[in-house]
């Protein structure tokens, strides 16, 4: 198939950027987005013109790297994946496809499509995990965890830190990232010794490093990879009202 | 020839490890922070190694070429983590474990450290745990267990198919912590470029910052290398785009030798090469063989007018459908070893009943799903049947998978000694990045296992044997000769290559040395064949250094730079791939020589000539490396010819 790429392209972080127009010819609709991408870059290369910069690294829909906003939506059209699964087949003959880089105010561009999502880590450093050090720990059957609760904590701690919740979002709200570790640890024992500090911290940090609000559009479900529910997001703001309200460990 | 010394304590294999952490040198708390370690790499022997280091109080400096240390490719793993829990209560025990990692790894590996690898894997599943991983559990409330090839036990731990993601997710949480508190400060996309060698000890590297390019100097009482393997030789394979072997391979050029590189593991259940533009290979879990049945047609009509979309595999009567692997290895069935697994598959597609584009056989799941229902699959496999059909476009529930061979996991690696110390004083290598505990071939469900055991159980307590001696060195300058001159090299190997204003890219390149190693160096080689790619890589190598060309200026954001430097790098491994492969006049594990095999086409290991460790040592740009032979002695297992049958 024949394509027309809008392509955003940003020289670096200071410079303003602005859309470029490719024209690619004889696509495979059994090429990924990605590989797409690459067969552009090799020719662009080929005219000694500097290829259009992107993040991706496993491209098997797990590490998160890629992020790609395509035609309005991040991840692009398909549901339930990453940039790096999505199949050109999803596309038709002689469309324009538009790509853009992840656009929020904590998600500052680096080149191109790629952003600095050091936010997150920051966010994760706030709290996000438990403080076992290595060693000395009781044996694993020691605690028992139900199926339920351990399939419900598996559900939140699948998210892959793409940070496509925060690009979907029109206030650039990052309450999906963050209430899904925060329900990962409420709903294990593991976690539940620290969860007052934990959520207290983190959603401080979140809203430190310039992340909105949430206001309930749920646009962040609809285009999460791994499918994270927003019941997450109430998960967290009952944590972190309990805490509040209870004020057993200030922070 | 140097005589390599593995420092393997005294004593039966089972108190080794206890004999050695009660007698091994430790730092003091008030020395450790006076200490500093670097740290390259965060997957899950990197990531873990920096987190305990860093709790246990040293200075810890952690580098990671992604834009966060979450992302090491670690993550990807699917199936599972092996431990000798024996919670299903299935007869498993350490001493079970070790030997089946012996026996999978076909008596190539160390016996002493595998067997420690064995004895730390049940407290891996209690940090885990204590991390808030978020296991399978089984309505009881216990973990569940399952079972993966190369086994009869139960011991395989997982969390849906992401085990690797969840137990990443779980070091890089420790990691955290660390850097919140400080005692690990972390630098992401930066990549190691150089090893500094300091009066003979390691004392630093160099890296480049991937954002805009700035050449820097770190330094640090000892450097740990945990940046996993090579399959990226192969250009296609299941490992990430950025997978490199630049800290190995600068750290071989520097005198840490390279062990056992012809050990590949070739794995074969991954979806099949659909086109020329393709950039990498998925892998399919193979816990999915614990479910699928892998066939292709008796017939060879069969097998054609399934190629042309005449018939289709659902409608091939039972009779007229070849179970190679139940019908080759009765006892182990769908479960053999992984290298078994391949190579029957490769014996099948060459001798013409292929499938697809005709490399490529079925996994079905019919059976299990008449047996079981489809629910309980989707439980079992959703995710992984979903990421086939978005990949293929067809549904597996309703017709069988497709799969094929593909390069995923290496098992050679950096020579390292009993400590996990290299051959260059002070310099350390953990994970896949070594060499030892998988011997020639490696079983479902260990690297992670082994990548953790490394990097939580072993390194932060065996360096420090090290590091006891060197409390009163002080700071360790980057001022010094050893710097400039390392630095030096790393900017003049960058010139050299933006000075080149050839015509094609350094993706052409990489292509073409995958398509060497994959024809001459693969799944299964032989002499000529190896001679060949021996002429070729040099070749290739002289058109790269003449005909590339990299776009864009050093000093800036450029993948095209990165891609070129760690192109570099390839060559050097696809020559010692090659060379240790020509050496090896055997096949055992993941290296197949054709010239040695049994009547019935199965690996013929030569134990009175090839019972060694084969470690290369660096001895200039295009000579031959230097052979240094550790030879391995079993002293708790008998050594027999493996069998699955």
């Amino acid at each position: 198939m024949d394509l027309t790429l809008k392509i955003w392209r940003q020289e670096n972080a200071q410079a303003k950027g602005g859309f470029k127009n490719y024209e690619v010819k004889g696509v495979s609709e059994n090429s990924s987005f990605l590989e797409m991408l690459d067969v552009l870059n090799e020719s662009l290369v080929d005219k000694i013109e500097s290829p259009v910069c992107f993040d991706h690294d496993c491209r098997e829909g797990i590490c998160g790297m890629c992020s790609l906003y395509i035609n309005g939506h991040p991840h692009g059209p398909d549901n339930a994946i990453t940039t790096c699964q999505l199949h050109m087949r999803k596309f038709k003959d002689g469309d324009t496809i538009t790509v853009e880089p992840w656009r929020s105010k904590p998600f500052p561009v680096i080149k191109d499509l790629v952003v600095d999502r050091s936010a997150f880590d920051d966010i994760i450093q706030a709290g996000g995990y438990t403080s076992a050090t290595t060693g000395g720990v009781p044996d694993a059957h020691t605690s028992l965890i139900s199926k339920y609760a351990a399939e419900l904590a598996m559900d939140a701690a699948s998210c892959i830190g793409c940070g496509a919740c925060v690009a979907a979002c029109k206030n650039a709200s990052a309450m999906l990232f963050v209430a899904a570790k925060v329900s990962q640890f409420a709903l294990l024992p593991q976690g539940k010794v620290e969860k007052e500090r934990r959520v207290q911290n983190m959603v401080a940090k979140m809203d430190e490093l310039g992340f909105g609000n949430c206001t309930n559009t749920y646009a962040c479900e609809m285009e999460c990879p791994k499918e994270i529910s927003v019941s997450n997001i109430a998960r967290m703001n009952r944590e972190f009202l309990g805490a509040k309200i209870l004020k057993t460990e200030k922070v | 020839m140097t005589k390599l010394d593995s420092r393997i304590p005294q004593g039966p294999v089972a108190e080794k490890w206890t004999n050695y952490k009660a007698h091994q040198n430790l730092v003091n708390p008030s020395n450790k922070r006076k200490i500093d370690i670097i740290v390259v790499g965060t997957g899950l022997a990197g990531g873990a190694a920096a987190a305990s280091l860093g709790e246990m109080g040293f200075n810890v400096k952690n580098f990671c070429i992604q834009d966060s240390p979450r992302r090491a490719h670690s993550i990807a793993a699917q199936g599972g983590i092996n431990a000798a829990k024996n919670y299903p209560s299935d007869g498993d025990s350490i001493y079970r474990l070790f030997y089946d990692t012996v026996k999978g790894g076909d008596y190539r590996g160390r016996e002493s450290n595998t067997y420690r690898l064995a004895e730390v894997s049940n407290e891996i599943i209690d940090q885990c745990v204590a991390q808030g991983v978020p296991f399978a559990r089984d309505y009881s409330g216990y973990l569940a267990n399952r079972s993966f090839g190369g086994a009869q036990v139960s011991r395989t731990f997982y969390a849906r198919g992401q085990t690797g993601q969840q137990l990443l997710l779980g070091a890089y949480g420790a990691l955290s912590k660390e850097i919140k508190k400080g005692t690990v400060k972390m630098y992401n996309r930066h990549e190691m470029l150089d090893l500094v060698v300091v009066d003979g000890k390691a004392r630093g590297i160099i890296t480049r910052n991937v954002i805009n390019g700035e050449i820097e100097r770190f330094s640090a009482h000892a450097v740990v290398i945990a940046t996993g393997g090579y399959a990226n030789v192969f250009y296609l394979s299941t490992n990430a785009m950025s997978s490199n072997i630049g800290a190995p391979i600068q750290s071989w050029k520097r005198g840490a030798f390279f062990a056992n590189p012809a050990y590949m593991q070739i794995h074969p259940t991954c979806i099949p090469v659909h086109g020329d533009f393709q950039s990498k290979l998925t892998l399919m879990s193979e816990s999915l063989r614990n479910d699928g049945r892998i066939w292709v047609p008796k017939k060879k009509e069969d097998a054609e007018a399934i190629r042309a979309g005449k018939i289709m595999p659902k409608d091939l009567k039972e009779e007229d459908r070849d179970y190679y692997l139940e019908r080759r290895y009765p006892a182990f069935g769908n479960l053999v070893p992984r290298d078994v697994a391949s190579r029957a598959a490769k014996e099948r597609c060459d001798a013409g009943f292929g499938v697809g584009t005709g490399l490529a056989v079925f996994l079905d799941f019919k059976d299990a799903i008449k047996r079981l229902g489809e629910d309980v699959i989707r439980a079992r496999y959703g995710n992984l049947f979903q990421m086939y059909e978005k990949i293929v476009d067809t549904n597996p529930y309703k017709t069988p998978m497709m799969i094929y061979p593909a390069a995923h996991y290496t098992m050679g690696g950096t020579w390292v000694d009993y400590e996990l110390q290299t051959t260059i004083p002070g310099l350390f290598a953990g994970g896949e990045a070594n060499f030892s505990d998988h011997g020639a071939n490696r079983l479902g469900a260990s690297a992670l296992m082994q990548g953790l055991a490394d990097g939580y159980f072993v390194l932060p307590f065996t360096i420090q044997n090290y590091l006891a001696d060197q409390i009163s060195v002080g700071p360790i300058p980057t001022n010094t000769s050893e710097f400039d001159q390392a630095e030096n090299s790393v900017k003049e190997r960058i010139s050299r290559l933006m000075n080149l204003k050839g015509r094609k890219s350094p993706d052409y390149f990489h292509k073409k040395l995958g398509h060497i190693m994959w024809n001459y160096a693969g799944m299964s080689r032989n002499k000529e064949g190896l001679e060949h790619a021996l002429e070729e890589i040099p070749k290739l190598r002289e058109e790269f250094f003449k005909d590339v060309h990299i776009t864009g200026t050093p000093d800036e954001f450029n993948p095209e730079l990165e891609k070129a430097l760690r192109i570099i790098d390839f060559f050097d491994m696809g020559i010692l791939v090659a060379t240790d492969a020509l050496n090896r006049e055997e096949s055992c594990g993941g290296h197949f020589r054709e010239e040695y095999q049994t009547p019935e086409g199965e690996a013929l290991r030569r134990d009175d000539k090839f019972m060694y460790v084969a470690a290369w040592e660096y001895k200039g740009e295009g000579a031959k490396p230097e052979l240094h032979k550790e030879d391995l002695k079993y002293e708790a297992i008998e050594v027999k010819t493996r069998n699955y049958k």
